[in-house]
């Protein structure tokens, strides 16, 4: 039997579409590529993947009635980890998980089991960084705004932790590096994509978008933040450790 | 309210709260249910940590620094000359409401000094805490300090708006106390949390029959003790502990080493050493109780009165009880996985999982995370390859500290250079 490569659109659905493609046709030599990579494979016939809501949802149901909740949440978060050789490792434990076995979604000395549950790790790390490290700041609009800039897709896990702390102000939380973002607009989420200029720097504090009283709260955080230090316990070691020096740029209190 | 004026304002007060450890906001379950502001029902979140390597999870502010006590380890005693200032009730609410909608923080964490009496302070936080939640609709994080000798009523009140009390016992034993701290009496601390625990556990039992009961409470309790300012040794500290988790329900106890900040003859001089590997130690213990199954006499007792600082306490009880070993990872039940050096929870958990599909060998307990440096003089698993000599205590303590880095080298070797 040939070896096949399997081309998805880079979501979650059509990657689940792709493993329904793959049980079907019973294929066991096969890879599963996001169209966006740029990898080639040699002696493999690639096959395009149309993202089917229905198909997805059955290879989901499955999973998470086999492997339970929260093991089949680290397939997902672990698919938004983006790395490049993850569809092959999440098909190999979604074949684990659907094998005679009993909970085998929790056999950890697996090695798809293990390194999937330790991706998923670092993208639940990163959820929760972001959950803490965003800082929101008031434009002249009315809205809070913040952009950010993660290791991982996150945005999409983020998502309802700001919708439910944050119901009575209006937000928005840009993913730069991706370039797309959430707004909140006191009802919804939605998911925008920002028509910015070239080259413009949204890590910028300008005066022409924030408040005034804006830069007079970053001022008082930033005072507070040097307050709070016991200079004699000084210990930059742990401080960078917990807080990475990548995140600085978005964060008010080292700005100084 | 003026900017500069709160600048200067919130410099001193939060200068001056600084030395309160306690910064969980996890625990509560107060959700946003009326779409005002804010949410604390998940795990708690650190927004930032400070170059000491401290977590910054709530604004910690006291209300004011002026005292009419005069404890000697604390900062904002009433014989000490520094500058004072106090908060209005409106600056606290206003400061707290914009943090958070930057998401600088999880909620409030406000102290005070005692000014007038207990009551008079302890009315004045209650109302911070009482503005929030009725008049701004806040659902986040409040932590108040509970005043040692305030009111039943107003205690009762503080716990229908906060989400934690904490009263700090501060110094570990009675006579301590009343060396350095001669206004207060431990009858006073004792008071409020008592209080305290006897309503969150009727709260707990009315919530059972009428599920829209206010909650009250519902992070619980907690306190601080100062470790070295006394000269109290780790088993008189940790009894004391034990006694507060057993009788008053507490949910945590913060230990905080003593940070000079005076030239009083009772206490240790400006410039001598914060004594955080102590602390560290004293943490690992306060898990073990709480974690791990320890009973807190059988790492500190008569005969073990202060706590190895150059290996762990769970090290140090292996290598006191090695008859307890070796132990079997693919046999042993949960109780003896916890014991082992080396093994945290998670790796615990993960190996009762792991050993349901085959025996697990030594790659596999690497791959899961295990510090086998430590581990493997205590166990067995599915392999010929163990520990067969019949090695002595300090050989193996002497064999793992060979193997380790520990990140206090280089205040240990500065100890042990004594010796050399």
């Amino acid at each position: 039997m040939n070896a096949k490569t399997l081309i998805y659109d880079g979501t979650f659905d059509g990657f689940l579409s792709a493993v329904f493609y793959a049980f079907e046709y019973k294929l066991y030599d096969v890879f599963i590529m996001n169209q966006y990579s740029k990898q080639e494979r040699l002696f493999s016939e690639k096959v395009q993947i149309y993202t089917e809501n229905q198909k997805a949802d059955r290879v989901w149901k499955g999973i998470q009635a086999k492997a339970g909740r929260s093991q089949s949440y680290k397939l997902y978060y672990a698919f938004l980890s983006e790395r490049i050789d993850v569809e092959s490792m999440l098909l190999d434990m979604i074949r684990y998980i659907f094998s005679d076995l009993n909970n085998a979604a929790k056999d950890f000395s697996h090695p798809s089991v293990l390194q999937v549950s330790k991706i998923a790790k670092m993208v639940g790390r990163e959820k929760h960084r972001m959950e803490a490290f965003v800082r929101f700041r008031l434009m002249k609009d009315g809205i809070y705004f913040a952009n950010i800039e993660p290791d991982f897709n996150v945005l999409p896990l983020i998502s309802k932790h700001f919708e439910k702390r944050y119901a009575d102000q209006k937000w928005l939380i840009y993913d730069i590096r991706r370039r797309y973002g959430l707004y909140y607009d006191l009802e919804n989420v939605e998911t925008i994509i920002l028509d910015l200029p070239e080259h413009f720097d949204l890590t910028k504090t300008d005066e022409d978008y924030f408040t005034k009283k804006e830069f007079e709260f970053q001022k008082l955080w930033q005072d507070y933040f040097q307050s709070v230090n016991i200079a004699s316990r000084k210990n930059m070691k742990l401080h960078v450790q917990h807080v990475p020096k990548r995140y600085w740029k978005y964060m008010s209190e080292k700005l100084v | 309210m003026s900017f500069e004026r709160t600048k200067e304002k919130l410099k001193i007060l939060a200068d001056a709260a600084k030395y309160d450890v306690s910064c969980s906001s996890s625990g509560s379950k107060r959700t946003n249910t009326n779409k005002g502001l804010g949410d604390s029902s998940g795990m708690g979140i650190c927004h930032s940590y400070t170059e000491d390597g401290r977590c910054v999870s709530l604004l910690k502010i006291l209300l004011t620094n002026f005292c009419i006590f005069d404890c000697a380890y604390c900062v904002t005693r009433k014989s000490n000359d520094i500058q004072r200032a106090a908060f209005k009730v409106e600056e606290v609410v206003d400061l707290t409401i914009n943090f958070y909608r930057r998401n600088y923080i999880e909620g409030l964490f406000l102290s005070s000094g005692i000014f007038k009496n207990a009551d008079y302070t302890m009315e004045r936080l209650v109302a911070v805490a009482k503005k929030l939640r009725l008049e701004e609709h806040f659902n986040g994080y409040i932590h108040l300090k509970s005043i040692p000798g305030a009111s039943d009523e107003l205690m009762h009140e503080a716990g229908l708006y906060a989400d934690r009390l904490s009263v700090n016992i501060e110094i570990p034993t009675e006579s301590g106390l009343k060396k350095l701290a001669p206004d207060k009496n431990r009858a006073d601390f004792i008071k409020p949390m008592l209080k305290v625990k006897n309503d969150i556990i009727e709260n707990v039992s009315e919530r059972k029959t009428i599920k829209s009961a206010p909650k009250f409470a519902p992070a619980g309790q907690s306190t601080q003790m100062i470790i070295g300012a006394s000269g109290e040794n780790d088993f008189q500290i940790m009894q004391t502990s034990n006694f507060f988790y057993k009788s008053y329900n507490l949910k945590r106890v913060y230990y905080s080493g003593y940070v000079p900040i005076s030239y009083d003859s009772r206490l240790p001089q400006i410039g001598s050493e914060v004594p955080m590997l102590r602390e560290n130690r004293l943490y690992q213990t306060d898990w073990l109780m709480r974690f791990y199954g320890f009973d807190v006499s059988e790492i500190l007792n008569q005969n073990h009165q202060n706590l190895d600082l150059d290996i762990d306490p769970k090290l140090s009880w292996a290598l006191r009880n090695l008859h307890e070993f070796p132990v079997d990872v693919n046999i042993a039940d949960m109780h003896m996985l916890a014991r082992i050096p080396g093994l945290g929870m998670k790796s615990v958990h993960k190996i009762m999982s792991a050993r349901r599909f085959r025996k697990l060998n030594w790659e596999h307990l690497k791959k899961i995370g295990v510090a086998l440096n430590r581990a493997q003089y205590f166990m067995v698993c599915d392999s010929n390859q163990f520990e067969r000599r019949d090695l002595s205590p300090e050989r193996i303590k002497g064999l793992i500290l060979q193997n380790s880095h520990s990140k206090y080298r280089k205040t240990l070797s500065s100890q042990l250079s004594l010796f050399n």
